[in-house]
C-alpha cells in the first residue's frame, strides 16, 4: 500500500470513521458492507467508489484493513475535491478536505433542530442509555467551543456528538462521525450546538475512541458522520429559525418538550431524525451558507406557517382579520407592545389584516423573539411580503408540520436549516400588488395555490392600501393625442366655462401650430380653403386642441411671440420688429410684432385701420402686387428696398405672425418688389424670393419660400402662405386685429412696383391674388383672434372670480 | 423647530405627547392643555366638516408665550396638537397641515393594529418614528 501521510485531523477523523465502520470492532477490519455504506455516502458515483475501492487495494485484499480504508478515505477526499483519483495523488494533493459524507436527508434538521432544543445544558443528545446521560450537561459544555477550523472542512453537520461530553476534547477540527441523536429539545441548546459543533465533533472522536460502545451506539442509527460544526458555526442565522420553531408549538415527533434529553427511546427516531436533519441541515446550511440572512424564512418554517395559517384562515388566498391574527398570536405570549410592533412590521399594507405571506412574517417575527432575537427596526427583505414558492417547500419534507400551534407555547420540535434560502428572496418585497402576482403565476408554480393566489389575489387587494400599479386612466393617451385635443378641444368648445371656445379654436397657442392657425382661420375661410386644405384638418385640430386648452387656460397670453423670429431670421430681424414695432405703435398696439417698415413709403398706414377689412385692403393691394408679401417684408427689413423685399416680406410677416400684416401691406407694395423684396429676403421667404430675382412667387406669404422660379408653383406659395398664416396665427391673437391692420399697412407700404413685366405681370398677378387670399385669411385670423382673446380675457376673469369664491377662508 | 407634539384623545387624555428635551416638558404640556380649551371651542362653533385643520394662533395662549399652537381634529375627536416656537417663521401654513396629515396617516396606521387597543397610550415605534421625523425637521 502507497504511504500515506494523514494530518492529525485527518488521522482522527478517519480513525472515527474506522472505528465506525468496524462493526464488528475488530480493530482492524472495516466491515465491508458498513464501509460501502459509508462511501456511497459520501455521495460518488459508483464507478468512482469502485474505482476507490479497488485503488486503496481492498479489493485485492477483499477487505478493508486499516491502511486501505483510510486511503480510500482519502480518495474519496480527492474525489469529492474534484480531482481525478490517482494513487498518485494521495499524497501529494494538499489540504485536502476531508471526505464527506451524506446523511440521507430529511428534515432532520427540523429534528434537529427539535432535538437541540432546550437549555444547553442539556445536552440534547439522548444519551444512548444512562451512560450518556450524564454527558448531555458535559456536553452541551463542550460544544461551547468556539467554531474551530472545523469551519475549514467541508464537513456535514454533526449534530452534535453525545460524545464530546463524555471527553472533553478540544479537537475541534475533526469531524466524525456523530451520533446525531438530538434529543428533541430547545432551540438554544441548538444553538449552542451549532456554535461548537465543531468541539463536538473534536471530542466525539475521543470519544468514539474510547467509548466505542457508546459510540457504535449512537452510531447505528447513524449513517453517516456529519460535521456540521463548520456549517452551523458559519450560520448564525439559523439560530433563529431553528429556535423559533421550537418556541411555538408543540413538537412533534421527538416530542420534544422535553428539555431533558431522553435517550434511549427517544434515540432512535431522533437519532436518525437528526442524521436525517443534519444532513439535511448540512446541505441547507451549506447551500444557505451563500445567504446569510437570519430573516429568511426556511421551507419548513413556511409550510409551517401556512398550515398555521390555514387554522386560522382555510382560504390560502384570503386574509387573516385583524382581530383573530391578535388571538393567535397572543398565545404566543409575548407582550402586547411587541406584539404590536411585530404588527406593524408585517402588516406591509397597513390594512388591518393578514395575507398569507404577512403571516408569515409576523410568525416568523414572533418565533424569532421568542427564540431571544430582537425584532429588527424595519421589516427585513427577507419578510417582506411575498409569494410563496410552494414548489420549494415541497422538496423538503416537511417536518415542522407536526407541530401544531397549541395555547401553550411549545418549543416546536421540528425546525429546518436555518437559513434555507428562501425562494422567493428573488421577489422584491412588494407588496400584493398584481403585478407580483402575476409574475409569480408565470412562474412554473406546481401548487394549485399559486394560481389562486394569483387570481385571487388581484381582486382581494383593492382595499390594500398599497395598490399595485395599474395605470389605465388618464385621459390623452400618447396615442391619442391629437384625438384627445381634438375631443377636448371639441368638448372645451362645448365647454360652457370656455365660452372661448365655443368659438373658432383660433388662439393656436401652440406655436407649433402654425398651420393650424393658418388653418383654424382658414376654416372659416372658403377662399384660403386652397391653402389650408392640407394641413387644415390637422392644423385645424391642432389649433383646436391649442385653442381650447389654451382658451381655457391662457386667457390672454399671447401665443408665440410674434412670428417675427422666423421671419427674423431671414430679414434683418431688428429691422422686422422695428417695423412691426412701428407699425403697431402707429396703427395697433396690438404685438403687432410687425413693424411696419417705416421705410415703405406706401401704405403703411391702411394696418393701422384695424382689421378685418384690412384684409380687404390687402386684398386689393395684395393684388397690386404680388411681391406684396415681399414688400411688405421689404419695408419691414426697410434698410433694404421696400419694395423688393415685399415677397419675402410678405412671407416673413407671415411666417412671423405679422407678416400677415405686412404681407398685405407688401402686398400692396409689391408690385414687381417680389424679387427684390426676395432678395431682401426677408426673414423666410426672403431667401427664396430673393433667389429667383423676378418671381414674385408667393410673396404673399407663401412665395416666400418659393425659391423656385419667378412663378413659384402656386402650391409652394400657398404652403408658404399656409405657413406664414400660421406663424401668423399664433401671432394673431396678440395682434387680433393688428394684423390684419399691419398686413394691410404692410401691403399698403409695399410700394407696388411693377418689376418684372411680362411673365413677370403673370407671376405677380399670381403671387397678387395669393397675397390677396392670404390678406384675406390673415385678415379673418386676425378678427378671430381678436375675439377669442377677448372672450379669454372675460373667462379669465370669470375664473378669477370663481376662485375666490372657491378659495377656502384661510383661516376661521 | 417644533416645540413639541401631542395626541389627544377624544376624553381630552393624552395619548401621546412627545417634546423636544429643551423645552420643558411641564411647560409643553401645560401648553398643550390650555389649548385643548380652544380646540373645543372650535369644534363646537364649527359645524361643518369637523376634521378640518383648524389652528389656534399665538394669540390664543398664554400671551407672552412665543408658542404657536396648532390644533387638529380627526373625525373621532381625537386631537393632534403641534406646538412650534415662534420664532420659527419659516413655518408655512401648509407644512403644518401637511405634519396634520402625516400625524393622522400614522395615527390610523396605529389604529388599525390589533394588539392596540383605542385609548390605550401610543408605542407603536412607527408613529414615534414619525414624530420624531416631524421633530427634528426644521421650520
Amino acid at each position: 500500500m502507497e504511504s500515506l501521510t494523514l494530518s492529525d485531523v485527518e488521522q482522527k477523523y478517519y480513525s472515527d470513521l474506522f472505528v465506525y465502520c468496524d462493526t464488528d470492532n475488530t480493530k482492524k477490519v472495516a466491515s465491508n458492507g458498513r464501509v460501502l455504506d459509508l462511501f456511497r455516502a459520501a455521495q460518488l458515483p459508483s464507478e468512482v467508489v469502485l474505482q476507490i475501492t479497488e485503488l486503496c487495494g481492498a479489493t485485492r485484499l477483499g477487505h478493508f484493513g486499516r491502511s486501505q480504508f483510510y486511503i480510500a478515505l482519502r480518495l474519496i477526499a480527492v474525489a469529492q475535491a474534484g480531482l481525478p483519483l490517482r494513487v498518485e495523488s494521495l499524497n501529494s494533493v494538499k489540504d485536502l478536505p476531508l471526505p464527506r459524507f451524506v446523511v440521507g436527508k430529511n428534515e432532520a434538521e427540523a429534528k434537529h433542530a427539535a432535538l437541540y432544543q432546550d437549555t444547553d445544558s442539556q445536552g440534547l443528545y439522548p444519551a444512548p442509555g444512562a451512560a450518556l446521560i450524564p454527558r448531555p450537561p458535559g456536553r452541551g459544555h463542550q460544544n461551547k467551543k468556539g467554531p474551530p477550523s472545523s469551519a475549514s472542512l467541508p464537513v456535514h453537520e454533526v449534530v452534535q456528538p453525545q460524545a464530546p461530553s463524555i471527553e472533553p476534547q478540544p479537537e475541534p477540527t475533526s469531524p466524525v462521525v456523530s451520533p446525531h441523536q438530538s434529543p428533541p429539545t430547545s432551540p438554544a441548546s441548538w444553538r449552542k450546538h451549532k456554535r461548537q459543533h465543531s468541539g463536538g465533533n473534536a471530542e466525539r472522536q475521543p470519544v468514539a475512541a474510547s467509548a466505542g460502545a457508546v459510540w457504535t451506539h449512537f452510531r447505528e442509527p447513524q449513517s453517516v458522520p456529519v460535521t456540521g460544526d463548520g456549517m452551523w458555526s458559519s450560520h448564525s442565522p439559523p439560530p433563529p429559525s431553528q429556535e423559533s420553531w421550537v418556541s411555538f408549538t408543540a413538537d412533534t415527533p421527538p416530542s420534544s418538550t422535553l428539555p431533558a434529553m431522553h435517550p434511549s427511546s427517544v434515540q432512535e427516531s431522533t437519532t436518525i431524525r437528526t442524521l436525517a436533519s443534519a444532513a439535511t441541515t448540512n446541505e441547507i446550511q451549506r447551500q444557505s451558507s451563500a445567504y446569510d440572512d437570519p430573516w429568511k424564512i426556511t421551507d419548513e418554517q413556511r409550510q409551517y406557517y401556512i398550515n398555521q395559517f390555514k387554522t386560522i384562515q382555510p382560504d390560502l388566498t384570503g386574509f387573516i382579520p385583524g382581530s383573530a391574527a391578535k388571538e393567535f398570536f397572543t398565545k404566543s405570549k409575548l407582550p402586547i407592545l411587541e406584539l404590536s410592533h411585530i404588527w406593524e412590521l408585517s402588516d406591509f399594507d397597513k390594512d388591518g389584516a393578514l395575507t398569507l405571506d404577512e403571516f408569515c412574517a409576523a410568525f416568523h417575527l414572533v418565533v424569532a423573539r421568542k427564540n431571544g432575537y430582537d425584532l429588527p427596526e424595519k421589516l427585513p427583505e427577507s419578510l417582506m411580503p411575498k409569494l410563496i414558492d410552494l414548489d420549494d417547500s415541497a422538496e423538503v419534507p416537511e417536518p415542522a408540520a407536526d407541530v401544531g400551534f397549541s395555547s401553550s407555547p411549545v418549543e416546536v420540535t421540528t425546525n429546518k436549516s436555518p437559513s434555507m434560502p428562501s425562494l422567493n428572496q428573488a421577489w422584491p418585497e412588494m407588496n400584493q400588488s398584481n403585478e407580483q402576482w402575476e409574475t409569480f403565476s408565470e412562474r412554473s408554480s406546481s401548487s394549485q395555490t399559486l394560481t389562486q393566489f394569483d387570481s385571487n389575489i388581484a381582486p382581494a387587494d383593492p382595499d390594500t392600501a398599497i395598490v399595485h400599479p395599474v395605470p389605465i386612466r388618464m385621459t390623452p393617451s400618447k396615442i391619442h393625442m391629437q384625438e384627445m385635443e381634438l375631443k377636448r378641444t371639441g368638448s372645451e368648445h362645448n365647454h360652457p366655462t370656455s365660452p372661448l371656445l365655443a368659438k373658432p379654436p383660433e388662439l393656436p397657442e401652440e406655436t407649433a401650430i402654425k398651420f393650424v392657425a393658418a388653418n383654424t382661420v382658414g376654416e372659416g375661410y372658403s377662399s384660403s380653403d386652397s391653402f389650408t386644405s392640407d394641413q387644415e384638418p390637422i392644423t385645424r385640430q391642432r389649433s383646436q386642441s391649442g385653442t381650447s386648452p389654451e382658451a381655457l387656460k391662457v386667457v390672454a397670453p399671447p401665443p408665440p411671440p410674434p412670428r417675427p423670429h422666423p421671419s427674423h431670421s431671414r430679414s434683418s430681424s431688428l429691422d422686422m420688429n422695428r417695423t412691426f414695432a412701428a407699425t403697431s405703435a402707429s396703427g395697433q398696439p396690438q404685438a403687432s410684432a410687425i413693424a411696419y417698415p417705416p421705410a415703405v413709403p406706401p401704405r403703411p398706414l391702411p394696418t393701422q385701420t384695424s382689421v378685418p377689412l384690412s384684409g380687404h385692403r390687402v386684398e386689393a393691394e395684395g393684388v397690386a402686387g404680388s411681391g406684396a408679401g415681399l414688400t411688405t417684408t421689404s419695408p419691414q427689413q426697410i434698410p433694404q428696398q421696400p419694395n423688393f423685399a415685399d415677397f419675402s416680406q410678405f412671407k416673413a410677416f407671415a411666417a412671423s405672425e405679422q407678416p400677415v400684416s405686412l404681407q398685405e401691406g407688401d402686398k400692396h407694395s409689391e408690385g414687381g418688389q417680389g424679387e427684390k423684396s426676395l432678395e431682401v429676403a426677408a426673414p423666410l421667404r426672403s431667401v427664396k424670393s430673393d433667389g429667383p430675382a423676378d418671381e414674385r412667387p408667393a410673396a404673399s406669404v407663401s412665395s416666400c419660400k418659393v425659391s423656385s422660379g419667378p412663378l413659384a408653383p402656386p402650391p409652394k406659395p400657398i404652403r408658404r402662405r399656409l405657413k406664414s398664416e400660421d406663424e401668423l396665427r399664433p401671432e394673431d391673437e396678440q395682434h387680433g386685429p393688428q394684423k390684419s391692420n399691419v398686413t394691410a399697412a404692410v401691403l399698403a407700404a409695399q410700394p407696388s412696383i411693377p418689376r418684372s413685366v411680362g411673365k413677370d405681370k403673370k407671376a405677380i398677378q399670381a403671387s397678387i391674388r395669393r397675397n390677396k387670399e392670404t390678406n384675406t385669411v390673415l385678415a379673418r385670423l386676425n378678427s378671430e383672434l381678436q375675439q377669442q382673446l377677448k372672450d379669454l380675457l372675460e373667462e379669465r376673469i370669470s375664473l378669477e372670480v370663481q376662485l375666490e369664491q372657491l378659495r377656502p377662508f384661510s383661516h376661521l | 423647530w417644533r416645540v413639541g407634539i401631542a395626541v389627544i384623545a377624544k376624553e381630552n387624555y393624552p395619548l401621546y405627547i412627545r417634546s423636544v428635551a429643551s423645552q420643558s416638558e411641564l411647560k409643553f404640556h401645560y401648553t398643550v392643555h390650555t389649548s385643548l380649551d380652544v380646540v373645543e371651542e372650535k369644534i363646537s362653533a364649527v359645524g361643518k366638516s369637523l376634521g378640518d385643520q383648524r389652528e389656534l394662533y399665538l394669540g390664543l395662549l398664554y400671551p407672552t408665550e412665543d408658542y404657536k399652537v396648532y390644533g387638529y381634529v380627526t373625525n373621532s375627536k381625537v386631537k393632534f396638537v403641534i406646538v412650534v416656537d415662534s420664532s420659527n417663521t419659516s413655518l408655512r401654513d401648509n407644512e403644518i397641515r401637511s405634519m396634520f396629515r402625516k400625524l393622522h396617516n400614522s395615527f390610523t396606521d396605529v389604529m388599525c393594529n390589533p394588539f392596540h387597543n383605542p385609548g390605550d397610550p401610543i408605542q407603536s415605534k412607527a408613529f414615534d418614528g414619525i414624530v420624531s421625523g416631524m421633530m427634528v425637521q426644521t421650520g
